[in-house]
């Protein structure tokens, strides 16, 4: 006896029906499809030209060579200074049109960022996210912006009110000066400092000042909880980020974050295959620094309502959220500029502007922080504690006394750098897969010995005061 | 160019920046303060409890461990800043200073690995 097949399900049905896309182009109507034809083939007619201008060199270091701007800026010092202005005046215009871009750039983000991650988190979860305001749904932060500025901003009672009101305006400009060092392109990064890793780092330890300032004065037994969970959390996990970095710096003999994007240029390789345990570090200490999904526990919904910012309600929540978007893009250009080579992508830099290359890199890092976010649930402080402490910081170390015996290696010996680097490629990813495998070993997943069970009290509550009471004694 | 010029010329942008930073989160305060309805009332105003009337000050004991923690990473974070200009000119200084670096981190480690023992990393 055969069962009928079963009725497909609306989701294979869909599936089924899904054509490819070029199926679908030539599926479109005339009159789509030849002006769609036109843009496409203009688009590679253009790119030809440009390509043309590029290799004939007609574009190195003028002004409208916008593959670096800053080679517009330097050249708008000369004209500043022929004219006959104070240096210190075309060097604050510069400053200030940086700064604002910079804070434009934040901005646009934090505009379209909370629509790209809802979207993605929908497409994970198999819904369709916030597709009612405007096209896609492309309004929705506008709406959302536009509702939490209209809404009250409450001061509970016994909050300390200096200290309440400083915490958005604190953890916001860390969000923003974290982008000064990082180059967009050769000559194109807002402050090209000589201390960039360790300005990136001072930075981003800025936000747990905030944080603790929010949870302590705002007089609310879950925010104290939050801002003590985060604050351990972001303390501990800041040094396997230092130790990770220190690994990169070994290398480079450089602090300055272009100095290290031109070293991975000119060795045509990427940190993170040289240092795969130094990057894997920095992604997931870097997820619990920025209190993303996997390392959220600080403010987990489901224990502590909000974390720190429980008691923060309209405009001052709504900037503790644009700060959690800012600081993942954030993240993931420090990621890009110092693990998967910056602006560069093999030559490919001379041809696209490095921005565009960085931006994409960015956007490549910032989906994996939404995967995660996606298909992880959220750790437990204990195991995230115990990660660090005993798994990402020991092997951090061992990985920093083999690093810097390799760099002397690169620096020091007659071998050509094929040899020498491509060995050290090798002895790290063969010292990382059995290393981190004979530490895990080693360690095990020990769980805690049972918590106690819940104790019955007699005298306060519990089953027996209970009876007592409606005994009516 | 000198040191104090060098330093102009590194953070003064960062303090512009901050400036237009500051004046960003400022202006979106102000426009909350203007857009957004205020009326001062006791009950609206006290603490989220989940709905229960809040018990005491907030100020709760912090856990001891977190101070073992704090501890722990003052030494780490302070190792870790005595390490950067220690890898920046490494190149230059040789093999001494790579043992005398070896011997910095063995301490520090001892240090992590008493820690260990004593059951400071163990959350209870």
């Amino acid at each position: 006896m055969s069962t009928a097949p079963r009725p497909a399900t609306p989701m294979a049905r869909q599936i089924l029906e899904h054509r490819s896309l070029l199926q679908r182009a030539y599926a479109l109507p005339g009159e789509v499809f030849f002006p769609l034809l036109f843009v496409l083939l203009g688009g590679l007619a253009a790119t030809v030209g440009i390509g043309f201008l590029v290799v004939a060199g007609y574009l190195d270091g003028r002004w409208y060579d916008i593959r670096d701007l800053g080679n517009g800026t330097s050249h708008f010092r000369y004209w500043a200074q022929q004219q006959g202005l104070p240096p210190s005046v075309a060097y604050l215009t510069t400053a200030l049109l940086g700064g604002i871009g910079i804070l434009s750039l934040v901005g646009g983000w934090l505009v379209i960022g909370s629509w790209v991650e809802r979207r993605l988190i929908a497409k994970f979860q198999i819904r369709q996210g916030p597709n009612r305001n405007g096209l896609f749904g492309l309004l929705q932060p506008i709406a959302d912006a536009l509702k939490l500025i209209q809404k009250e901003v409450l001061i509970p009672v016994g909050a300390d009110r200096l200290l309440f009101f400083l915490p958005p305006i604190l953890i916001f400009l860390p969000a923003m000066l974290g982008w000064a060092p990082i180059p967009w392109a050769a000559k194109m990064s807002y402050v090209d400092m000589n201390v960039g890793v360790v300005y990136a780092i001072a930075i981003s330890s800025l936000g747990v000042l905030a944080v603790f300032l929010a949870g302590w004065s705002s007089n609310n037994h879950y925010a104290l909880l939050g801002a003590m969970r985060t604050v351990a959390m972001m303390v501990s996990y800041e040094i396997p980020i230092s130790l990770s970095l220190l690994g990169v710096v070994l290398f480079t003999g450089s602090l300055q974050l272009s100095q290290i994007v031109v070293w991975q240029q000119t060795y045509h390789i990427w940190m993170v295959i040289l240092l795969p345990f130094a990057a894997f570090a920095f992604l997931f200490a870097s997820t619990a620094e920025i209190n993303r999904t996997p390392n959220d526990i600080g403010e987990a919904e489901s224990e502590i309502v909000a974390g720190f910012h429980t008691e923060y309600s309209g405009m001052k929540a709504g900037l503790f959220l644009a700060v959690e978007l800012g600081n993942a893009i954030l993240v993931g250009a420090m990621m890009s500029t110092v693990f998967f080579g910056g602006y560069s992508f093999f030559g490919l830099e001379t041809w696209i502007p490095g921005y565009l290359i960085l931006a994409t890199k960015i956007g490549a890092v910032y989906f994996v922080f939404v995967w995660l976010r996606g298909t992880l649930p959220r750790f437990r402080l204990d195991q995230l504690m115990s990660f660090a402490w005993k798994f990402l910081i020991p092997l951090s170390i061992i990985q920093l006394l083999v690093v810097s015996v390799e760099s002397l290696v690169i620096a020091q010996s007659d071998l050509p750098g094929l040899a020498t680097v491509g060995g050290s490629v090798v002895v790290n990813l063969v010292l990382t897969y059995f290393g981190v495998r004979a530490w895990a070993n080693a360690i095990g997943y020990a769980p805690n010995e049972m918590a106690s069970p819940p104790i019955m009290t007699n005298g306060v509550g519990g089953l027996r005061a209970a009876e007592q009471i409606r005994a009516g004694r | 160019m000198g040191p104090a010029e060098t330093l102009f010329s590194n953070y003064i942008p960062v303090l512009l920046a901050s400036i237009v930073g500051f004046v960003l989160v400022l202006s979106a305060l102000i426009g909350s303060r203007l857009l957004a309805p205020f009326s001062q009332e006791r009950e609206k105003s006290t603490t989220y409890e989940c709905g229960m009337l809040p018990i005491r000050r907030a100020s709760t004991n912090v856990g001891m461990r977190f101070y073992l923690y704090a501890i722990l990473f003052v030494i780490f974070d302070v190792e870790a800043v005595f390490i950067f200009p220690w890898a920046v000119s490494f190149m230059n200084l040789g093999a001494q200073a790579y043992w005398l670096m070896v011997a910095f981190i063995a301490i520090l480690t001892l240090g992590l690995a008493y820690a260990w023992k004593k059951g400071a990393l163990q959350w209870r």
